[in-house]
Protein backbone atom coordinates (compact mmCIF):
# COMPACT_ATOMS: atom_id res chain seq x y z
CA UNK A 1 0.00 0.00 0.00
CA UNK A 2 1.42 3.67 -1.04
CA UNK A 3 2.12 5.84 1.68
CA UNK A 4 -0.29 8.91 1.35
CA UNK A 5 2.19 11.15 3.04
CA UNK A 6 5.79 9.78 2.91
CA UNK A 7 8.12 12.16 5.24
CA UNK A 8 12.57 11.44 5.02
CA UNK A 9 14.86 12.51 7.34
CA UNK A 10 12.63 15.91 7.66
CA UNK A 11 15.12 18.45 9.35
CA UNK A 12 13.63 22.56 10.08
CA UNK A 13 15.85 24.73 12.01
CA UNK A 14 14.65 28.73 12.19
CA UNK A 15 15.88 31.60 11.72
CA UNK A 16 17.17 32.29 14.93
CA UNK A 17 19.22 28.93 15.03
CA UNK A 18 16.35 27.26 17.02
CA UNK A 19 15.68 23.53 15.60
CA UNK A 20 12.10 22.70 15.85
CA UNK A 21 12.33 19.80 13.92
CA UNK A 22 15.12 17.10 13.85
CA UNK A 23 15.44 13.64 11.83
CA UNK A 24 11.45 13.50 11.26
CA UNK A 25 10.55 10.00 9.23
CA UNK A 26 6.77 9.34 9.03
CA UNK A 27 4.46 7.30 6.83
CA UNK A 28 0.50 7.68 6.72
CA UNK A 29 -1.50 5.05 5.05
CA UNK A 30 -4.75 5.72 3.04
CA UNK A 31 -7.84 5.91 5.17
CA UNK A 32 -6.12 5.71 8.25
CA UNK A 33 -6.57 8.88 11.28
CA UNK A 34 -3.45 9.28 12.63
CA UNK A 35 -2.69 11.30 16.20
CA UNK A 36 0.27 13.37 16.39
CA UNK A 37 0.76 13.82 19.94
CA UNK A 38 2.75 16.05 21.62
CA UNK A 39 2.96 18.61 24.60
CA UNK A 40 3.15 22.73 23.88
CA UNK A 41 5.94 23.58 21.50
CA UNK A 42 7.13 19.83 20.44
CA UNK A 43 6.81 21.05 16.89
CA UNK A 44 3.41 19.18 15.73
CA UNK A 45 2.38 22.87 13.77
CA UNK A 46 5.49 23.58 12.09
CA UNK A 47 5.50 19.83 10.68
CA UNK A 48 2.22 20.18 9.40
CA UNK A 49 2.98 23.89 8.61
CA UNK A 50 5.90 22.47 6.33
CA UNK A 51 3.73 19.83 4.44
CA UNK A 52 1.14 22.26 3.71
CA UNK A 53 3.93 24.77 2.00
CA UNK A 54 2.96 27.58 4.76
CA UNK A 55 6.93 26.99 6.43
CA UNK A 56 10.11 26.37 4.18
CA UNK A 57 11.39 22.93 5.29
CA UNK A 58 15.56 23.13 5.98
CA UNK A 59 16.04 19.78 4.80
CA UNK A 60 15.15 16.50 4.04
CA UNK A 61 12.00 15.35 1.57
CA UNK A 62 8.22 14.94 1.97
CA UNK A 63 5.56 13.90 -0.64
CA UNK A 64 1.93 13.29 -0.84
CA UNK A 65 0.17 10.93 -2.73
CA UNK A 66 3.66 10.29 -4.51
CA UNK A 67 4.30 13.94 -5.40
CA UNK A 68 7.28 16.46 -3.83
CA UNK A 69 5.44 19.19 -1.89
CA UNK A 70 8.52 21.19 -3.30
CA UNK A 71 8.70 20.88 -6.80
CA UNK A 72 5.16 19.15 -7.72
CA UNK A 73 3.27 21.48 -5.09
CA UNK A 74 0.61 22.23 -7.06
CA UNK A 75 -0.28 18.59 -7.43
CA UNK A 76 0.55 17.66 -3.61
CA UNK A 77 -1.23 20.60 -2.46
CA UNK A 78 -4.65 19.85 -4.52
CA UNK A 79 -3.99 16.43 -2.20
CA UNK A 80 -4.21 18.31 1.20
CA UNK A 81 -6.76 20.05 3.62
CA UNK A 82 -5.70 21.78 6.48
CA UNK A 83 -7.81 22.77 9.87
CA UNK A 84 -5.23 25.31 11.54
CA UNK A 85 -4.80 25.69 15.25
CA UNK A 86 -5.75 29.08 15.29
CA UNK A 87 -9.18 30.37 14.57
CA UNK A 88 -8.22 32.67 11.49
CA UNK A 89 -11.71 33.90 9.65
CA UNK A 90 -12.20 36.83 8.29
CA UNK A 91 -14.48 38.26 10.33
CA UNK A 92 -16.84 40.25 7.57
CA UNK A 93 -17.05 37.33 4.92
CA UNK A 94 -20.54 34.89 4.85
CA UNK A 95 -19.65 31.77 5.73
CA UNK A 96 -20.92 30.93 2.31
CA UNK A 97 -18.59 33.44 0.79
CA UNK A 98 -15.42 31.96 2.47
CA UNK A 99 -16.55 28.49 1.88
CA UNK A 100 -16.52 29.33 -2.15
CA UNK A 101 -13.51 31.07 -2.14
CA UNK A 102 -11.34 28.34 0.16
CA UNK A 103 -12.82 26.26 -3.58
CA UNK A 104 -11.75 28.84 -6.09
CA UNK A 105 -8.51 28.85 -4.51
CA UNK A 106 -7.37 25.56 -5.06
CA UNK A 107 -8.67 26.41 -8.54
CA UNK A 108 -11.96 23.98 -8.39
CA UNK A 109 -14.67 24.94 -10.89
CA UNK A 110 -17.94 26.08 -8.50
CA UNK A 111 -20.23 23.37 -7.40
CA UNK A 112 -22.77 25.00 -5.09
CA UNK A 113 -24.47 21.23 -4.34
CA UNK A 114 -21.47 20.21 -2.78
CA UNK A 115 -20.90 22.85 -0.50
CA UNK A 116 -24.27 23.21 0.24
CA UNK A 117 -24.16 19.78 0.93
CA UNK A 118 -20.42 19.94 3.42
CA UNK A 119 -22.45 22.59 5.39
CA UNK A 120 -25.24 20.11 6.05
CA UNK A 121 -22.67 17.58 7.46
CA UNK A 122 -21.09 19.84 9.37
CA UNK A 123 -24.61 21.46 10.84
CA UNK A 124 -24.01 24.98 9.18
CA UNK A 125 -26.89 24.77 7.00
CA UNK A 126 -29.00 27.71 8.99
CA UNK A 127 -25.84 29.70 9.44
CA UNK A 128 -24.38 29.33 5.28
CA UNK A 129 -25.41 33.21 4.92
CA UNK A 130 -24.22 34.61 8.46
CA UNK A 131 -21.20 36.52 8.81
CA UNK A 132 -18.39 34.85 10.43
CA UNK A 133 -17.90 37.24 13.25
CA UNK A 134 -21.69 36.35 15.14
CA UNK A 135 -20.80 32.42 15.22
CA UNK A 136 -19.64 31.11 18.34
CA UNK A 137 -16.37 28.98 18.73
CA UNK A 138 -17.57 25.87 17.96
CA UNK A 139 -19.04 26.88 15.14
CA UNK A 140 -16.46 28.70 13.46
CA UNK A 141 -14.33 25.80 14.30
CA UNK A 142 -16.83 23.89 11.54
CA UNK A 143 -16.52 26.64 9.17
CA UNK A 144 -13.11 26.25 9.09
CA UNK A 145 -13.00 22.51 8.72
CA UNK A 146 -16.23 23.57 6.11
CA UNK A 147 -12.91 26.00 4.38
CA UNK A 148 -10.61 22.87 4.64
CA UNK A 149 -12.77 19.92 2.75
CA UNK A 150 -14.17 22.75 -0.07
CA UNK A 151 -11.63 21.30 -2.88
CA UNK A 152 -12.47 17.47 -1.50
CA UNK A 153 -8.76 16.62 -0.20
CA UNK A 154 -7.70 13.58 0.38
CA UNK A 155 -5.80 14.31 3.24
CA UNK A 156 -6.93 16.09 6.24
CA UNK A 157 -5.16 17.83 8.89
CA UNK A 158 -6.50 18.91 11.66
CA UNK A 159 -4.17 20.99 14.49
CA UNK A 160 -5.25 20.25 17.79
CA UNK A 161 -9.17 20.30 16.84
CA UNK A 162 -10.48 20.60 20.34
CA UNK A 163 -7.97 22.62 21.98
CA UNK A 164 -10.33 25.07 24.18
CA UNK A 165 -13.31 23.27 22.74
CA UNK A 166 -15.68 21.80 25.86
CA UNK A 167 -16.60 18.52 26.89
CA UNK A 168 -19.55 18.10 24.98
CA UNK A 169 -18.52 19.73 21.55
CA UNK A 170 -15.27 17.63 21.58
CA UNK A 171 -17.44 14.40 21.35
CA UNK A 172 -19.34 15.59 18.57
CA UNK A 173 -15.89 17.19 17.27
CA UNK A 174 -14.85 13.75 17.20
CA UNK A 175 -17.96 12.19 15.80
CA UNK A 176 -17.42 14.10 12.88
CA UNK A 177 -13.84 13.35 12.55
CA UNK A 178 -14.94 9.26 12.23
CA UNK A 179 -17.37 9.80 9.50
CA UNK A 180 -14.91 12.28 7.38
CA UNK A 181 -12.64 8.66 7.58
CA UNK A 182 -15.97 7.32 6.57
CA UNK A 183 -16.24 9.47 3.26
CA UNK A 184 -12.50 8.26 2.36
CA UNK A 185 -10.47 11.29 3.70
CA UNK A 186 -7.27 10.17 5.51
CA UNK A 187 -7.02 12.25 8.87
CA UNK A 188 -3.91 13.68 10.77
CA UNK A 189 -4.60 15.00 13.72
CA UNK A 190 -2.30 16.24 16.78
CA UNK A 191 -3.66 17.10 20.32
CA UNK A 192 -1.82 17.15 23.61
CA UNK A 193 -4.99 15.58 24.78
CA UNK A 194 -3.59 12.12 25.44
CA UNK A 195 -7.82 10.52 26.04
CA UNK A 196 -8.23 11.74 22.47
CA UNK A 197 -5.30 9.81 20.61
CA UNK A 198 -6.47 7.30 22.63
CA UNK A 199 -10.16 7.79 21.70
CA UNK A 200 -9.90 7.87 17.80
CA UNK A 201 -6.68 6.82 16.09
CA UNK A 202 -5.72 3.79 14.76
CA UNK A 203 -2.18 5.28 15.03
CA UNK A 204 0.01 7.01 17.36
CA UNK A 205 2.80 9.00 16.74
CA UNK A 206 4.68 11.22 19.87
CA UNK A 207 6.81 13.72 19.09
CA UNK A 208 8.87 15.73 22.08
CA UNK A 209 11.60 18.47 21.46
CA UNK A 210 10.97 18.28 17.63
CA UNK A 211 11.69 14.75 17.68
CA UNK A 212 9.34 11.63 17.14
CA UNK A 213 9.73 9.47 19.89
CA UNK A 214 7.64 6.64 18.86
CA UNK A 215 5.04 5.56 15.88
CA UNK A 216 2.59 2.71 17.39
CA UNK A 217 -0.12 0.98 16.26
CA UNK A 218 -2.91 2.36 19.12
CA UNK A 219 -3.67 -0.91 20.29
CA UNK A 220 -0.01 -2.30 19.86
CA UNK A 221 1.13 0.68 21.82
CA UNK A 222 -1.56 0.02 25.02
CA UNK A 223 -0.47 -3.46 24.84
CA UNK A 224 3.48 -2.92 24.32
CA UNK A 225 3.85 -0.19 27.04
CA UNK A 226 0.38 -1.41 29.24
CA UNK A 227 1.27 -2.40 32.78
CA UNK A 228 -1.89 -3.88 33.70
CA UNK A 229 -2.97 -3.50 37.56
CA UNK A 230 -5.43 -6.29 39.05
CA UNK A 231 -7.47 -5.42 42.00
CA UNK A 232 -8.70 -7.82 44.34
CA UNK A 233 -10.86 -7.40 47.08
CA UNK A 234 -10.82 -9.52 49.53
CA UNK A 235 -13.36 -10.56 52.21
CA UNK A 236 -11.76 -9.79 54.86
CA UNK A 237 -8.67 -7.33 55.62
CA UNK A 238 -4.87 -9.40 56.11
CA UNK A 239 -3.83 -9.54 59.37
CA UNK A 240 -0.40 -10.10 58.28
CA UNK A 241 0.77 -10.70 55.80
CA UNK A 242 1.66 -14.01 54.28
CA UNK A 243 5.43 -14.70 53.67
CA UNK A 244 4.55 -17.16 50.36
CA UNK A 245 3.49 -13.74 48.57
CA UNK A 246 6.52 -11.77 48.97
CA UNK A 247 8.05 -12.11 45.75
CA UNK A 248 4.51 -10.32 44.12
CA UNK A 249 5.41 -6.95 45.01
CA UNK A 250 1.69 -6.37 46.32
CA UNK A 251 0.11 -3.27 47.56
CA UNK A 252 -2.66 -3.12 50.24
CA UNK A 253 -5.14 -0.39 50.44
CA UNK A 254 -7.16 -1.26 52.81
CA UNK A 255 -9.39 -4.58 51.96
CA UNK A 256 -7.88 -4.66 48.59
CA UNK A 257 -4.89 -5.48 47.39
CA UNK A 258 -3.04 -4.83 44.24
CA UNK A 259 -0.99 -6.58 41.60
CA UNK A 260 0.54 -4.86 38.91
CA UNK A 261 2.08 -6.95 36.44
CA UNK A 262 3.74 -6.37 32.65
CA UNK A 263 0.60 -7.14 30.05
CA UNK A 264 2.88 -8.42 27.20
CA UNK A 265 5.26 -10.99 29.31
CA UNK A 266 3.86 -14.53 28.46
CA UNK A 267 3.77 -15.57 32.36
CA UNK A 268 1.85 -12.85 34.38
CA UNK A 269 1.68 -15.12 37.42
CA UNK A 270 -1.80 -14.16 37.89
CA UNK A 271 -2.83 -18.42 38.07
CA UNK A 272 0.16 -18.80 40.37
CA UNK A 273 -0.98 -15.49 42.52
CA UNK A 274 -4.57 -17.22 42.72
CA UNK A 275 -3.29 -20.56 43.67
CA UNK A 276 -0.95 -19.21 46.63
CA UNK A 277 -3.79 -17.04 47.69
CA UNK A 278 -5.98 -19.92 48.22
CA UNK A 279 -3.30 -22.02 49.58
CA UNK A 280 -3.09 -19.01 52.60
CA UNK A 281 -6.71 -19.58 53.15
CA UNK A 282 -7.28 -15.75 51.56
CA UNK A 283 -10.85 -15.21 49.81
CA UNK A 284 -11.10 -12.95 47.38
CA UNK A 285 -14.78 -11.42 47.17
CA UNK A 286 -14.36 -9.53 43.57
CA UNK A 287 -11.94 -8.23 40.84
CA UNK A 288 -10.98 -5.84 38.50
CA UNK A 289 -8.43 -5.04 36.21
CA UNK A 290 -7.36 -1.57 34.67
CA UNK A 291 -4.96 -1.16 31.60
CA UNK A 292 -2.78 2.03 32.03
CA UNK A 293 -3.78 5.39 29.86
CA UNK A 294 -1.64 6.60 27.45
CA UNK A 295 -1.36 9.64 29.96
CA UNK A 296 0.80 7.10 31.81
CA UNK A 297 2.54 5.76 28.89
CA UNK A 298 3.52 9.07 28.01
CA UNK A 299 4.84 10.23 31.04
CA UNK A 300 6.91 6.95 31.11
CA UNK A 301 8.29 7.88 27.48
CA UNK A 302 9.12 11.34 28.03
CA UNK A 303 11.06 10.84 31.82
CA UNK A 304 12.96 7.75 29.26
CA UNK A 305 14.57 10.47 26.79
CA UNK B 1 -1.86 29.01 -14.80
CA UNK B 2 -4.80 28.77 -12.68
CA UNK B 3 -6.71 31.58 -13.56
CA UNK B 4 -9.70 30.40 -11.36
CA UNK B 5 -7.23 30.86 -8.34
CA UNK B 6 -6.50 34.29 -9.45
CA UNK B 7 -10.04 35.35 -10.20
CA UNK B 8 -10.95 34.52 -6.88
CA UNK B 9 -8.33 36.46 -5.11
CA UNK B 10 -8.78 39.55 -7.48
CA UNK B 11 -12.59 39.40 -6.79
CA UNK B 12 -12.21 38.83 -3.09
CA UNK B 13 -9.86 41.90 -2.79
CA UNK B 14 -12.43 43.78 -5.40
CA UNK B 15 -15.38 42.90 -2.70
CA UNK B 16 -13.27 44.35 0.25
CA UNK B 17 -13.82 47.73 -1.72
CA UNK B 18 -17.16 47.41 -2.28
CA UNK B 19 -17.76 46.90 1.38
CA UNK B 20 -16.13 50.39 1.53
CA UNK B 21 -17.87 51.62 -1.44
CA UNK B 22 -18.72 55.30 -0.33
CA UNK B 23 -15.06 56.00 1.67
CA UNK B 24 -13.52 54.65 -1.29
CA UNK B 25 -15.35 56.85 -3.89
CA UNK B 26 -16.11 59.99 -1.56
CA UNK B 27 -12.64 60.36 0.30
CA UNK B 28 -10.71 61.14 -3.13
CA UNK B 29 -13.83 62.68 -4.91
CA UNK B 30 -14.03 65.16 -1.91
CA UNK B 31 -10.03 65.96 -1.43
CA UNK B 32 -9.54 66.83 -5.27
CA UNK B 33 -12.27 69.00 -5.05
CA UNK B 34 -11.07 70.45 -1.89
CA UNK B 35 -7.32 70.71 -4.06
CA UNK B 36 -9.10 72.66 -6.63
CA UNK B 37 -10.58 75.13 -4.32
CA UNK B 38 -7.17 75.65 -2.24
CA UNK B 39 -4.77 75.53 -4.75
CA UNK B 40 -6.70 76.25 -7.82
CA UNK B 41 -8.32 79.50 -6.51
CA UNK B 42 -5.90 80.55 -3.98
CA UNK B 43 -3.02 80.06 -5.80
CA UNK B 44 -4.15 80.16 -9.15
CA UNK B 45 -5.18 83.62 -8.61
CA UNK B 46 -1.58 84.72 -8.38
CA UNK B 47 0.34 82.04 -11.02
CA UNK B 48 -2.30 82.36 -14.06
CA UNK B 49 -0.17 80.39 -16.65
CA UNK B 50 2.18 77.85 -16.65
CA UNK B 51 3.52 76.72 -19.98
CA UNK B 52 0.87 78.37 -21.27
CA UNK B 53 -1.69 76.45 -19.25
CA UNK B 54 -4.07 77.77 -16.84
CA UNK B 55 -3.03 76.93 -13.37
CA UNK B 56 -6.10 75.03 -12.38
CA UNK B 57 -5.90 72.67 -15.47
CA UNK B 58 -1.84 72.19 -14.52
CA UNK B 59 -2.48 70.41 -11.70
CA UNK B 60 -4.63 68.21 -12.85
CA UNK B 61 -2.35 65.33 -14.25
CA UNK B 62 -0.42 65.76 -10.79
CA UNK B 63 -3.09 65.28 -8.75
CA UNK B 64 -4.28 62.33 -9.96
CA UNK B 65 -0.57 61.16 -9.87
CA UNK B 66 -0.81 62.06 -6.39
CA UNK B 67 -4.05 59.91 -5.46
CA UNK B 68 -3.12 57.26 -7.34
CA UNK B 69 0.57 56.02 -6.42
CA UNK B 70 -0.66 56.83 -2.65
CA UNK B 71 -3.61 54.48 -3.00
CA UNK B 72 -2.22 52.25 -4.70
CA UNK B 73 0.86 51.54 -2.31
CA UNK B 74 -2.03 51.77 0.66
CA UNK B 75 -4.36 49.64 -0.97
CA UNK B 76 -1.74 46.72 -1.71
CA UNK B 77 0.13 46.81 1.13
CA UNK B 78 -3.22 46.68 3.25
CA UNK B 79 -4.33 44.17 1.12
CA UNK B 80 -1.65 41.39 1.99
CA UNK B 81 -0.66 42.86 5.39
CA UNK B 82 -4.11 42.59 7.06
CA UNK B 83 -4.47 38.64 5.98
CA UNK B 84 -0.84 38.03 7.24
CA UNK B 85 -1.76 39.83 10.67
CA UNK B 86 -4.95 38.42 10.77
CA UNK B 87 -3.61 35.04 10.16
CA UNK B 88 -5.91 33.99 7.15
CA UNK B 89 -2.66 34.09 4.91
CA UNK B 90 -2.00 30.33 5.11
CA UNK B 91 -4.98 29.38 3.25
CA UNK B 92 -3.17 31.51 0.26
CA UNK B 93 0.15 30.05 1.03
CA UNK B 94 -0.93 26.48 1.29
CA UNK B 95 -2.78 26.71 -1.67
CA UNK B 96 -1.66 25.10 -5.02
CA UNK B 97 -0.92 28.37 -6.99
CA UNK B 98 2.00 29.90 -7.67
CA UNK B 99 3.35 33.09 -6.28
CA UNK B 100 2.88 34.58 -9.65
CA UNK B 101 -0.54 33.58 -9.10
CA UNK B 102 -0.93 35.15 -6.15
CA UNK B 103 0.48 38.52 -6.87
CA UNK B 104 -1.53 38.75 -10.11
CA UNK B 105 -4.28 38.41 -7.56
CA UNK B 106 -3.47 40.96 -5.26
CA UNK B 107 -2.00 43.36 -7.26
CA UNK B 108 -4.07 43.05 -9.71
CA UNK B 109 -7.31 44.33 -7.83
CA UNK B 110 -5.27 47.26 -6.06
CA UNK B 111 -3.87 48.12 -9.15
CA UNK B 112 -7.64 48.28 -10.85
CA UNK B 113 -8.97 50.01 -7.66
CA UNK B 114 -6.15 52.44 -8.57
CA UNK B 115 -6.39 52.93 -12.06
CA UNK B 116 -10.97 53.57 -11.50
CA UNK B 117 -9.58 56.38 -8.72
CA UNK B 118 -7.59 58.40 -10.96
CA UNK B 119 -10.15 58.32 -13.70
CA UNK B 120 -12.95 59.26 -10.91
CA UNK B 121 -10.37 61.89 -10.28
CA UNK B 122 -10.55 63.09 -13.44
CA UNK B 123 -13.90 63.27 -14.26
CA UNK B 124 -14.17 65.39 -10.86
CA UNK B 125 -11.54 67.94 -12.68
CA UNK B 126 -13.62 68.22 -15.07
CA UNK B 127 -16.21 69.51 -13.06
CA UNK B 128 -13.73 72.48 -12.09
CA UNK B 129 -11.85 73.11 -15.29
CA UNK B 130 -11.44 72.89 -18.16
CA UNK B 131 -8.93 69.71 -19.39
CA UNK B 132 -7.52 68.56 -22.60
CA UNK B 133 -6.12 64.75 -23.43
CA UNK B 134 -3.58 65.27 -26.63
CA UNK B 135 -3.00 61.31 -26.46
CA UNK B 136 -5.49 59.56 -25.01
CA UNK B 137 -3.43 56.18 -25.29
CA UNK B 138 -0.68 57.41 -23.32
CA UNK B 139 -2.57 58.90 -20.95
CA UNK B 140 -4.52 55.44 -20.29
CA UNK B 141 -1.07 53.66 -20.30
CA UNK B 142 0.54 55.76 -17.87
CA UNK B 143 -2.02 55.73 -15.11
CA UNK B 144 -2.31 51.70 -15.88
CA UNK B 145 1.51 51.40 -15.83
CA UNK B 146 1.98 53.33 -12.44
CA UNK B 147 -1.01 51.73 -11.08
CA UNK B 148 0.54 48.65 -11.32
CA UNK B 149 3.80 49.56 -10.35
CA UNK B 150 3.10 51.32 -7.27
CA UNK B 151 0.30 48.81 -6.30
CA UNK B 152 3.35 46.15 -6.78
CA UNK B 153 5.45 48.37 -4.55
CA UNK B 154 2.74 48.18 -1.74
CA UNK B 155 2.44 45.08 -2.17
CA UNK B 156 6.10 44.81 -1.27
CA UNK B 157 5.97 47.21 1.68
CA UNK B 158 2.79 44.78 3.27
CA UNK B 159 4.82 41.67 3.05
CA UNK B 160 7.69 43.37 4.29
CA UNK B 161 6.28 44.91 7.59
CA UNK B 162 5.33 43.08 10.42
CA UNK B 163 3.98 45.70 12.18
CA UNK B 164 1.21 48.73 11.53
CA UNK B 165 4.20 51.27 12.55
CA UNK B 166 6.46 49.36 9.30
CA UNK B 167 3.14 49.94 7.12
CA UNK B 168 2.85 53.99 7.58
CA UNK B 169 6.33 54.88 7.61
CA UNK B 170 7.45 54.10 4.14
CA UNK B 171 4.94 56.39 2.31
CA UNK B 172 4.73 58.48 5.21
CA UNK B 173 8.34 59.34 5.15
CA UNK B 174 9.38 58.81 1.53
CA UNK B 175 6.50 58.69 -0.62
CA UNK B 176 4.30 61.32 0.30
CA UNK B 177 7.19 63.91 0.59
CA UNK B 178 8.49 63.18 -2.98
CA UNK B 179 4.72 63.16 -4.36
CA UNK B 180 4.72 66.41 -3.33
CA UNK B 181 8.38 67.26 -4.54
CA UNK B 182 7.92 65.73 -7.85
CA UNK B 183 6.22 68.88 -9.55
CA UNK B 184 2.47 67.86 -9.46
CA UNK B 185 1.61 71.66 -7.91
CA UNK B 186 4.70 73.64 -10.21
CA UNK B 187 6.72 73.25 -13.24
CA UNK B 188 10.40 71.61 -12.44
CA UNK B 189 11.68 74.75 -14.71
CA UNK B 190 10.01 77.10 -12.19
CA UNK B 191 13.15 76.13 -9.65
CA UNK B 192 16.34 77.23 -9.39
CA UNK B 193 18.82 75.54 -11.31
CA UNK B 194 20.09 73.88 -8.10
CA UNK B 195 16.97 72.81 -7.22
CA UNK B 196 16.30 71.22 -10.32
CA UNK B 197 19.14 69.15 -10.37
CA UNK B 198 18.61 67.73 -7.41
CA UNK B 199 14.50 66.92 -8.45
CA UNK B 200 15.58 64.51 -11.26
CA UNK B 201 16.81 61.83 -8.44
CA UNK B 202 13.02 61.87 -7.70
CA UNK B 203 11.31 59.39 -9.56
CA UNK B 204 7.99 60.76 -9.26
CA UNK B 205 9.12 63.91 -11.19
CA UNK B 206 9.73 61.42 -14.28
CA UNK B 207 5.92 59.82 -13.67
CA UNK B 208 4.15 63.45 -12.91
CA UNK B 209 6.05 64.90 -15.86
CA UNK B 210 4.72 61.94 -18.65
CA UNK B 211 1.45 62.13 -17.40
CA UNK B 212 1.73 65.29 -17.77
CA UNK B 213 2.59 65.28 -21.02
CA UNK B 214 0.26 63.08 -22.25
CA UNK B 215 -2.65 66.20 -21.21
CA UNK B 216 -0.90 68.68 -22.66
CA UNK B 217 2.10 67.91 -25.12
CA UNK B 218 4.22 69.65 -22.31
CA UNK B 219 7.13 67.64 -19.95
CA UNK B 220 9.56 68.60 -17.99
CA UNK B 221 12.11 65.59 -18.94
CA UNK B 222 11.48 63.35 -22.03
CA UNK B 223 8.59 61.18 -22.45
CA UNK B 224 10.75 58.27 -23.25
CA UNK B 225 13.02 59.02 -19.97
CA UNK B 226 9.64 59.08 -18.15
CA UNK B 227 8.95 55.48 -19.27
CA UNK B 228 12.22 54.17 -18.64
CA UNK B 229 12.09 55.45 -14.99
CA UNK B 230 8.79 53.36 -14.84
CA UNK B 231 9.98 50.32 -16.50
CA UNK B 232 13.05 50.60 -13.87
CA UNK B 233 10.98 50.54 -10.66
CA UNK B 234 8.18 48.07 -11.80
CA UNK B 235 10.96 45.49 -13.02
CA UNK B 236 13.17 46.26 -9.44
CA UNK B 237 9.37 45.50 -7.80
CA UNK B 238 8.96 42.26 -10.04
CA UNK B 239 12.33 40.93 -9.50
CA UNK B 240 11.97 41.95 -5.41
CA UNK B 241 8.42 39.98 -5.54
CA UNK B 242 10.71 36.86 -7.04
CA UNK B 243 13.46 37.02 -4.47
CA UNK B 244 10.37 37.10 -1.71
CA UNK B 245 8.81 34.16 -2.76
CA UNK B 246 11.49 32.32 -3.89
CA UNK B 247 13.32 32.48 -0.38
CA UNK B 248 10.23 32.80 2.17
CA UNK B 249 11.29 35.72 3.40
CA UNK B 250 9.09 37.41 6.13
CA UNK B 251 6.36 34.92 4.54
CA UNK B 252 6.93 31.20 4.99
CA UNK B 253 9.66 31.57 8.37
N1 LIG C 1 8.61 31.31 13.41
C1 LIG C 1 9.28 30.73 14.42
N2 LIG C 1 10.53 31.13 14.74
C2 LIG C 1 11.21 30.54 15.74
N3 LIG C 1 10.75 29.54 16.50
C3 LIG C 1 9.50 29.09 16.24
C4 LIG C 1 8.70 29.66 15.20
N4 LIG C 1 7.51 29.01 15.16
C5 LIG C 1 7.56 28.09 16.16
N5 LIG C 1 8.75 28.13 16.80
C6 LIG C 1 9.18 27.27 17.92
O1 LIG C 1 9.17 25.93 17.46
C7 LIG C 1 8.73 25.08 18.50
C8 LIG C 1 7.60 24.22 18.02
O2 LIG C 1 6.44 25.01 17.85
P1 LIG C 1 5.08 24.40 17.34
O3 LIG C 1 5.34 23.63 16.11
O4 LIG C 1 4.10 25.49 17.26
O5 LIG C 1 4.70 23.41 18.54
P2 LIG C 1 3.34 22.65 18.86
O6 LIG C 1 2.42 22.88 17.70
O7 LIG C 1 3.73 21.22 19.02
O8 LIG C 1 2.81 23.22 20.12
C9 LIG C 1 8.35 25.97 19.69
O9 LIG C 1 9.41 25.95 20.61
C10 LIG C 1 8.19 27.32 19.06
O10 LIG C 1 8.53 28.32 19.98
MG1 LIG D 1 0.60 23.70 17.68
Amino acid sequence: MQSILSITDLNKTFAGGFKALQDINLEIHPGEIFALLGPNGAGKTTLINIICGITNLTSGSVSVGGHHIVNEYRQARSLIGLVPQELTTDAFETVWDTVNFSRGLFGKPNNPPYLKELLQDLSLSDKTHNKLMTLSGGMKRRVMIAKALAHEPRLLFLDEPTAGVDVELRKGMWEQVRELRESGVTIVLTTHYIDEAEEMADRIGIINHGKIILIENKFDLMKKLGTKHVALDLKEPLVNFPESLATYNLKMNGSQLIYTYDSQKEDNGISELFEKLIHAGIQVKDLHTKESSLEEIFVELVRKR
Amino acid sequence: MKMRAVKTIYLFEMARTWRTIWQSVASPVISTSLYFVVFGSAIGSRITEIDGISYGSFIVPGLIMLSVLTQSISNASFGIYFPKFTGTIYEVLSAPISYVEIVLGYVGAAASKSFILGVLILATAGLFVPLEIQHPFMMVMFLLLTSVTFSLFGFLIGIWADGFEKLQIIPLLIVTPLTFLGGSFYSIKMLPPLWQKISMVNPVVYLISGFRWSFYGQADVGVDISLAMIAVILITCMLTVRWIFNTGYQLKN
